[in-house]
């Protein structure tokens, strides 16, 4: 479903890496691994849409990646996107809207992230680790899009943070969905396909 | 693409009436300003009368100014903009929307004290009303452009002031016709001709303005 196909990236004059041949099928969870630095971000940025890639493409379902692509990718980035001035709730269904979704059950979303009883606290009062799981709410949300592109998205979590967003990916390839996480944690995710990708070697 | 219009504003708006101090400030400045004037050229009613307009005018630019580098900033800085881009809405409505809200928080507060300004310097009626009307066309004008501005300077250092090198110049035709607006109508000429060219400038900025932001959001987020 997605494929890349000598795909290349340059930041500030420094090749971060060339020549990437992704193939990714439904059910199949990549992981980027690398050392700091070695483009794991500017990976998933790239193939997320938001930096162009210097040479190379990204192709979704055969076709090159466009609107459809759009619409059935999910970013989460190192930044929460999260509002200071807006209550929890708010914060998950503003991204939620923004995102395209229509009805959604927000209250159950941050039941799942373990944060319903913040849900109508302004984001200022809340933690690193509280702001990362308003943010992944979105994936108890968004279980139809297809791709999800997380960049660290363990990083600021306690143990039971890192398990719960471990068993809504696992069950998310379980559906035939398809993930690309970095970490430096190794996280085990249940029961899936895993592809390593070891960036900077 | 309405929803999403809505959707943005309606939070540009929630986030402001929770952190009210931004709003004011921008207000509380231009009122400072344009107040400051008659203590620099002194109290000569028919020199006041004849540059009351233009005061007004010049006070609304620099308030403009100063509050522009946050329209993006935030959002930049903690991600939202990064969802914005990748949501399947198109871009322009969320610029439009974050403009739209720039001008209800900080264009048309200014519009609706100007003529309290106006008084002040003894602007007559009718003038007063050309200079409420010159506003309100204009101030949307400054809004808009100011947003490709704000795009444009997005994470550069020091961005703030280079965004007032970047726009003030631009704001000048603005300038010329709204203030020439209300010193028409002192004089005693029909200011329709001014406000038609206020309002010519209000077309071609909000054709150009947002896509120009939105071009310049995809380099400063690349």
């Amino acid at each position: 479903m997605l494929e890349t196909s000598g795909l290349a990236c340059e930041r500030g004059g420094l090749r971060l890496f060339a020549d990437l041949d992704i193939a990714l099928a439904p059910g199949e969870l990549l992981r980027v691994r690398g050392a700091n630095g070695a483009g794991k971000t500017t990976l998933l940025r790239t193939l997320a849409g938001l930096t162009r890639p210097s040479a190379g493409a990204i192709r979704w379902r055969g076709e090159p990646a466009g609107e459809q692509y759009r619409a059935e990718m999910l970013f989460l980035g190192h930044a929460a996107g999260v509002k200071d001035e807006l209550t929890v709730r708010e914060n998950l269904e503003f991204s939620a809207r923004l995102a395209g979704l229509a009805a959604f059950d927000s209250h159950k979303a941050l039941q799942q992230l373990g944060i319903s009883r913040l849900a109508s606290l302004p984001a200022r009062f809340l933690s690193q680790g509280q702001r990362k799981r308003v943010a992944l709410a979105r994936l108890a949300l968004q279980d139809a899009t297809p791709l999800w592109l997380l960049d660290e998205p363990f990083s600021a979590l306690d143990a039971g943070g890192i398990a719960g967003i471990g068993g809504l990916c696992a069950a998310h390839l379980a559906r035939g969905g398809m993930v690309v996480l970095t970490s430096h944690q190794d996280v085990e995710i249940a029961g899936a396909l895993e592809r390593a990708l070891e960036l900077g070697s | 693409m309405a929803d999403a219009f809505l959707l943005v504003l309606a939070r540009e708006l929630r986030i402001v009436l929770r952190h009210k101090g931004d709003a004011l400030n921008v207000l509380v400045f231009f009122i400072v300003v344009a107040s400051l004037f008659p203590f620099g050229v002194g109290p000569e009613p028919n020199q006041l009368r004849a540059m009351g307009a233009g005061v007004v005018w010049i006070a609304a630019l620099l308030a403009a100014v100063l509050s522009l580098p946050r329209l993006f900033a935030a959002d930049h800085a903690d991600g939202t903009l990064e969802q914005m881009l990748l949501a399947p809405q198109p871009l322009v409505v969320v610029v439009l929307a974050k403009t739209a809200a720039h001008w209800l928080l900080t264009g048309l507060p200014l519009t609706v004290v100007s003529p309290v300004i106006g008084l002040q310097y003894g602007v007559p009626g009718d003038a007063i009303l050309t200079l409420l009307a010159s506003l309100l066309i204009g101030t949307p004008v400054l809004s808009l452009i100011g947003a490709a501005g704000a795009a444009l300077t997005l994470g550069v250092r020091g961005g703030g002031a280079l965004l007032g090198l970047l726009v003030l110049p631009l704001f000048v035709p603005v300038l010329v016709f709204g203030a020439g607006a209300v010193t028409a109508t002192l004089t005693g000429i029909n200011a329709g001709a001014h406000l038609s060219l206020l309002g010519a400038f209000l077309a071609v900025s909000s054709l150009v303005g947002p896509w120009a932001a939105c071009a310049a959001l995809r380099v400063a987020l690349d």
